[in-house]
């Protein structure tokens, strides 16, 4: 991109530093904002179509109207738990464009008039926190944090929380009750955050990705029109793309929504990393979203929310994981299988007991002691776990067997048949099994 | 010691305290302070920060064995944490793990016998495109190989030898 709305770290040098930042139109949108009423700030980022970049891409202003009005009580909590695998999008926003994310959450509060942001980082994210603090203090020593915020009357404090390693604590209720003390585990809705009494502490809360606010002073300088210039009809502006996997250039790139995997995989990232090599699967929001062949119908899909959705899977956090023809799907779904086995916070039975069962199987299977039978007890298991957990991991944990069985049956069907043992990516020997 | 009443905590725990409208929020916050003087989450460390934030001391260690941040018994000086999760792990991450623990001469999760060394794999720690990487005492090593880490380690090593003469 020529100039960015989100990594403008790339733009402007030291971006993150208080006085750059306010040189290039910090501050301003926030400014703005506090000069109009709620309601109308919230009406733009509705009209700008921005959806939350967490994964599930729901309208923002729309989450933003559910906050009742007449509760004395609010909060703003950022979402930057960041651990689906593949995912490194919101660290680079904190590192390189701090000041904007505070000033997208401030600009948030405003419109749900918040009393306090909590900024809830992934506890790894020791050395970000300690710079969004400073970044909070320098904005607070000029009027943007605490009290009669730009000298309106509007005030609210910003503070952040490191969490411990849980990445259920990413899921918007267990979140919330990490932040309050107790285990992070989700909650049973409704009431749903933004509802008295399923928010934090019981009040109305909105929780938005770092992404999603990053994106909204952009939005209020410059207004909707022209963010929405940015993209396809059904998805607005810009997405940061976190590339991993068997690409020459791995990296984070912002790319307005309809750019194609094509372009960004081959003309951005270089092709395969090894030579002689070809792309076989892709990754398109991580562990949790379905696996597809990068075959050309895929590579020439824009990245938007509607056009992977006709291609059988999800933009999500557009986390994509490439994998070359040196890859074993098979492999590839028991490790991201043990992931969620090792991340299921075991509050519901079919969670827990099918990611188990999950494992066990594809276990087996990898140890070339798979059985026939083995295709029709993952889909019964998988079947079980559908539509009837408290939280969305107990549906994302089958995903990875059930689309490897679906797109790479060859893989699968080998170890069944052959009984071999199995070939880990790119000749790598494999360390002793991931998450137990 | 012991975090209460130690003035080098002092601040940052009524800074915690002050943040949440809630003292119990502060219990994660507090729990990294424990972790930071006893080295682990002692039973001291869980007592102090049960009086603290006003929880039964059995909610505290509940709060510290759901996180895997948290460590019930003390580690190395050294806490490395190697990503083998997916994405990493199709670039070598797999391999470079095995070949780190190989050459500590430990196993996985173990300490080295001069206490300077733990070593563990871990899950995505949001650098997978800085593979392989690894998380020392919280903070960030990237881009890594082999060759990287003898070096690294040996640089340690020459240091403890020098600190104890
Ligand atoms: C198991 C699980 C893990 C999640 N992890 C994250 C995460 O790390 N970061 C994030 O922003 N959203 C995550 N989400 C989505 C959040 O629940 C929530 O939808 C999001 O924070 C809303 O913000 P948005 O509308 O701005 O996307 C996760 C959801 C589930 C079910
Ligand atoms: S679906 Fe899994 S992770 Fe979610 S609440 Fe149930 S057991 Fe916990
Ligand atoms: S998979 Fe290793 S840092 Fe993300």
């Amino acid at each position: 991109m020529e100039k960015h709305i989100l990594l403008r770290g790339n733009d402007v040098p030291n971006i993150h530093q208080y006085d750059v930042y306010v040189q290039h139109e910090g501050y301003a949108g926030l400014k703005k904002a506090l000069g109009m009423t709620p309601e109308q700030v919230i009406d733009e980022v509705k009209a700008s179509g921005l959806r939350g970049r967490g994964g599930a891409g729901f309208p923002a202003g729309v989450k933003w109207s559910f906050i009742p009005k007449n509760e004395p009580v609010k909060y703003v909590t950022v979402n930057a738990d960041e651990s689906e695998t593949g995912t490194f999008k919101d660290r680079l926003i904190m590192e390189t464009n701090p000041h904007q994310l505070i000033e997208g959450a401030l600009i948030c509060a405003y419109a749900i008039q918040a009393k306090a942001v909590y900024i809830y980082l992934r506890g790894e994210f020791w050395d970000i926190a300690h710079q969004l603090d400073q970044c909070i203090e320098d904005a607070r020593r000029h009027g943007f944090v605490g009290q009669n915020i730009g000298g309106s009357s509007f005030s609210c404090e910003v503070y952040t929380h490191l969490g411990a390693g849980a990445y259920i604590c990413g899921e918007e209720s267990a979140l919330l009750n990490s932040l309050e003390g107790k285990l992070g585990q989700p909650r049973v809705r409704p009431p749903f955050p933004a509802q008295k009494g399923g928010g934090l502490y019981g009040e109305p809360t909105v929780v938005n990705n770092v992404e999603t606010l990053t994106n909204v002073p952009w939005i209020m300088v410059h207004g909707a029109a022209e963010y929405k210039k940015f993209g396809t009809e059904q998805s607005a502006g810009t997405k940061l793309y976190c590339v991993s996997g068997h690409v020459q250039k791995p990296g984070v790139y912002e790319l307005p929504f309809s750019t194609t995997f094509r372009e960004l995989l081959y003309d951005i990232c270089g092709g395969p990393s090894v030579e002689g090599r070809s792309f076989k699967a892709l990754l398109p929001s991580g562990g949790s979203g379905p696996v597809v062949p990068l075959n050309d119908q895929v590579l020439d899909t824009r990245m938007s929310y509607e056009d992977t959705a006709k291609v059988g899977t999800i933009i999500g956090s557009a986390s994509l994981i490439v994998m070359d023809d040196s890859v074993d799907m098979t492999w590839v779904a028991s490790k991201v299988t043990k992931f969620f086995k090792h991340e299921s916070c075991g509050k519901c039975t079919p969670c827990r007991e099918g990611t188990y069962w999950l494992d066990k199987v594809i276990d087996r299977i990898m140890a070339g002691e798979g059985r026939p039978e083995d295709v029709k007890l993952i889909e019964n298991v998988a079947k079980n776990m559908a539509g009837i957990t408290l939280c969305a991991l107990g549906e994302f944990a089958a995903n990875p067997i059930i689309h490897t069985i679906r797109q790479f049956p060859e893989d699968f069907n080998r170890h069944v048949a052959a009984k071999t043992e199995t070939r880990p990516a790119a000749g790598k020997k494999t360390a002793p099994a991931a998450g137990d | 010691m012991a975090i209460l009443n130690n003035p080098k905590y002092e601040d940052r725990i009524q800074w915690h305290l002050s943040k949440y409208p809630d003292k119990r929020s502060a219990v994660m916050p507090l729990l990294y302070i424990a972790q930071e003087e006893y080295g682990y989450v002692s039973q001291e460390g869980i007592l102090e920060v049960a009086q603290l934030c006003d929880m039964d001391p059995t909610q505290v260690k509940s709060i510290a064995g759901f996180y895997t941040m948290y460590s019930e018994k003390p580690k190395g000086r050294y806490w490395l944490q190697t990503c083998t999760d997916l994405a990493c792990a199709l670039r070598g991450a797999d391999e470079f793990h095995h070949d780190l623990l190989a050459y500590l001469e430990i196993e996985e999760g173990g300490t080295t016998a001069d206490g300077l060394f733990t070593a563990e794999h871990v899950m995505c720690l949001a650098a997978c495109d800085k593979a392989p990487m690894l998380q020392c005492n919280f903070h960030f090593m990237e881009n890594l190989d082999l060759a990287k880490m003898k070096a690294w380690i040996e640089e340690k090593r020459a240091e403890l030898e020098k600190q104890s003469k």
